[in-house]
């Protein structure tokens, strides 16, 4: 699996990101240290714990992480999920559900991530 | 330790680490990067780095304190004057980015972005900070340089003109050191002629050109030394105006305030107040205060000063013919006060030395700076404090002690290196107030203790020594810590921090407490000695003496046999055995001791009945150590019954335990009446004790 590859399964803009960052290299580095990111695991236990604040600021760095990264389905999600949860945004049912995509798409992208990786380490 | 290098630093402020690396690994080939990860630690990092920083890249949304956080705190220390702010947000209100912008950020990135456009940036701004830096040190510099040399080559063409004159050399000094006090002594006096302490300086320096014009008079006229004829009068005469138009002719200075200044005091130093000077014939105030007192100071030195046609006349002379009238009218104004300047003008002119002028010439360099307030942060200064700061981390980082440094705003506790390894915790503690770790280790109390201490502290007298137990290394470790509190300038003073260090007095405070253990206690059983159980029995009766209280001794029975059979050994370690179970046995409150050989004594509080409680502790005395029967004899003597005389209680239980001895042991009995006269049972080996030595056979039979 190419890097290319890799972005057309999670549905992210390869051209889009090669163009901004300039180096497939870099671009490469960086989307495998997405899964370290700790920010996803902070969404979902803000969430739980009915943090909204926290749940704020997580979803709003995944948003700025995936718009660094073009991962274009992710950052869609994230970010009407960091808008819903911005104050006085929508209930929490709306929240839920909005979170479910957001669950969706980030294992998608996680998945398509790991494939990668395992490919290039093979 | 930091790396030493020279390359630029670049502060990456953002709670995701990703977006840091992503930054970093753009920039890092070119930049020193550091990275805090919320704006709170961005902080301490400026506060810690300020002038090392050459740009910050700042995200807004962080846990702790954000973005608009930290440029408020920014703006607060004034560090955004000197440091370039890049915003790098995913916010794209306008809102937002036009609060940073009023919040004096240099540009705002927006996610996603473009690796080229920031890097670009990035250069860029600090390109531009780089040189304004430099220019603003290479201006610092150079006023001093400009001052000097445009005095300098004051001096030298007016010298020329005075040359030629025949004169000392030392008018035009004088004239400055005169134009420059009397300018002050107006200051003083009113503000109607609004002069700034640049225009004093101003007008002091082109006072040295007033005669300039005189080099285009004929020397045979200019040093004749008889009475001029009216020709060469007005000739004579024409000195002020050719001085006037040798500076007009310099067209390319004119909007300079030097050549202004110098071009009126050329032209009118020779106006007087009534209009009969020349060469316009104005008067009062149509003459420019510059001229008005030059002409004062260039008559006042001509009277003062020795001439080939007259002698040098005192300063009240001087003064009484400028009043008079006899070298013209003058301003008012300017007569009082070359009267009220009088001590100060002799005292400046008897004093005038090339050192003194060096002094003047750093007084305006001073008041030019004063003026220029953003230069006063020179570079050279900076440096300055840059090389204390290295030497006090160096000297910091080369002594074994914990040295830390506290500010409040923002609340802030720096740790040597050296002392936050022995702490395990980091160089920098951010609200050390709400840090879980420094409160674990402090503890609150101590937290508030110091506190109020430091608080309670005066400019005058800001030290504190302060003893507490710290935890780390697995356990509480005794420490002083010896402070100073920092207060501000500010009046009143504002307490603003702390300095000091931490010294560990474990060991020897452990000692004292040892000794003090050593003196109270038994060695062998741990048990307190007679004198401190009294002592505290004592104090007990004397708290509460409404207590129900029991005085109880007991020793072993067959303790002899023990030690004879089975060795000294042996019996110790039964004593120790016996000394464990009544410890067990009793209560928190109660006392217990050992007396002295196999003798113990008990001093407990009942609320019920006291012969149960008796009975219990001598039940759970009983029993076996190893293959030897441990019983014992019990006398017991009640409040109640004897009174609240300790001596009286003591010898009331030996009583009682006498007479269970005598008949059979290994029971107890309470004191009663009918045991009045019997013996003491007690040994005398505890030398604080005053029971009377009782019989040898009494105790050492089986």
């Amino acid at each position: 699996m190419t890097l290319k590859e890799c972005y057309a399964a999670m549905g992210g803009d390869y051209d889009e990101v090669i163009g901004r960052l300039r180096s497939e290299r870099l671009v490469q580095k960086f989307v495998l240290k997405f899964l370290d990111d700790g920010s996803y695991d902070l969404l979902c236990r803000a969430l739980e714990e009915g943090n909204r604040e926290e749940a704020f600021r997580a979803a709003h760095t995944i948003k700025g992480v995936c718009s660094n990264l073009a991962f274009t389905q992710l950052l869609q999600f994230s970010s009407q999920l960091t808008e819903l949860l911005r104050e006085d945004g929508g209930d929490s049912e709306q929240v839920q559900a909005l979170f479910g995509q957001v669950r969706e798409s980030y294992q998608r992208t996680a998945q398509a991530i790991r494939s990668f990786r395992e490919e290039a380490e093979t | 330790m930091e790396r030493a290098t020279n390359k630029q630093k670049i502060l990456i402020v953002d709670d995701s680490e990703m977006n840091r690396a992503i930054l970093a690994d753009m920039l890092g080939n070119e930049f020193d990067i550091l990275e805090a990860e919320d704006g709170s630690e961005g902080v301490a990092m400026l506060q810690r780095h300020s002038m090392e920083i050459s740009l910050v890249l700042l995200d807004i949304v962080m846990p702790k304190l954000d973005g608009f956080g930290v440029l408020s705190m920014m703006n607060k220390y004034h560090w955004i004057e000197d440091i370039p702010v890049i915003m790098i947000s995913a916010e794209r209100g306008s809102s937002h980015v036009e609060r940073a912008f009023e919040m004096g950020i240099t540009d705002f990135i927006s996610r996603p972005f473009d690796a080229l456009i920031v890097h670009r940036r990035v250069v860029n701004t600090i390109l531009l900070y780089a040189k304004q830096k430099k220019l603003m040190s290479l201006v610092a510099d150079q006023i001093y340089e400009k001052e000097h040399r445009s005095s300098l080559m004051i001096d030298i063409l007016s010298h020329i003109v005075e040359f030629r004159n025949g004169e000392s050399g030392m008018h035009v000094r004088h004239v400055h050191i005169l134009t420059e006090t009397l300018l002050t002594a107006l200051t003083r006096k009113t503000e109607r002629y609004r002069l700034s302490p640049t225009d004093i300086s101003v007008i002091s320096t082109a006072s040295a050109l007033h005669d300039i014009g005189k080099i285009a008079i004929p020397e045979e006229i200019l040093n004749k030394p008889g009475k001029f004829t009216p020709e060469e009068f007005a000739v004579m005469k024409s000195h002020s105006m050719v001085g006037a138009e040798m500076l007009e002719g310099l067209t390319a200075y004119q909007d300079e305030p030097l050549v202004k200044a110098a071009y009126e005091i050329c032209r009118w130093h020779h106006e007087r107040w009534d209009g009969r000077g020349y060469p316009d014939g104005l008067k009062e105030n149509e003459i420019p205060i510059s001229a008005q007192i030059v002409a004062l100071a260039d008559v006042y030195d001509a009277l003062t000063s020795e001439r080939v046609y007259k002698p040098a006349f005192s300063h009240e002379k001087a003064v009484e013919m400028i009043l008079n009238g006899e070298c013209g009218i003058f301003n008012p104004l300017l007569m009082d006060c070359l009267r009220d300047c009088a001590d100060e003008i002799q005292e400046e002119l008897g004093n005038d030395t090339a050192l003194r002028q060096g002094q003047r010439e750093m007084q305006n360099v001073a008041r030019e700076l004063h003026k220029h307030e953003e230069l006063t942060a020179s570079e050279r200064t900076l440096e300055l404090l840059e090389h204390e700061r290295m030497k006090y981390s160096f000297f910091a980082a080369m002594t074994e002690e914990i040295q830390f440094e506290y500010t409040v705003q923002p609340s802030m506790a720096t740790l040597s290196a050296w002392g936050a390894e022995r702490l395990g915790v980091d160089e920098i503690i951010m609200d050390p107030e709400h840090n879980e770790r420094a409160m674990q280790l402090l503890g609150k109390e101590n937290w508030q203790g110091l506190a109020d201490a430091l608080h309670a502290t005066t400019p005058g007298n800001p030290v504190i020594t302060y003893d507490c137990l710290i935890n780390y290394e697995g356990g509480g470790r005794w420490t002083r810590i010896v402070a100073r509190a920092t207060w501000s300038s500010d009046e009143p003073p504002r307490y603003t921090g702390a300095i000091g260090k931490a010294i560990d007095i474990h060991d020897s405070r452990m000692q004292m407490d040892n000794l003090e253990r050593m003196a109270t206690h038994d060695a062998m059983t741990s048990l307190l000695n007679h004198a401190t159980a009294k002592k505290r029995v004592l104090e007990r009766l004397k708290e509460r003496p409404e207590g129900k209280y029991a005085l109880v001794i007991f020793d072993l029975d067959h303790f002899k046999q023990a030690n004879d059979t089975y060795g000294h050994m042996f019996g110790d370690r039964v004593l120790v055995h016996v000394a464990n179970k009544l410890r067990q046995s009793i209560r928190d409150g109660d006392i217990a001791a050992r007396v002295g050989g196999d003798e113990f004594l008990i001093f407990l509080e009942c609320k019920m009945e006291i012969e149960p409680a008796v009975e219990r502790i001598y039940t759970a005395l009983t029993g076996r150590f190893e293959n030897f029967p441990i019983s014992v004899s019990m006398g017991v003597a009640t409040i109640e019954s004897v009174g609240s005389d300790y001596n009286a209680l003591f010898q009331a239980a030996d009583r009682a335990l006498y007479t269970v001895k005598r008949s059979g042991r290994g029971y107890f009995r309470f004191y009663d009446d009918s045991m009045e006269s019997t013996l003491s049972a007690i040994s005398p080996i505890d030398g604080g004790q005053e029971a009377p030595k009782p019989a040898q056979n009494e105790k050492g039979e089986c």
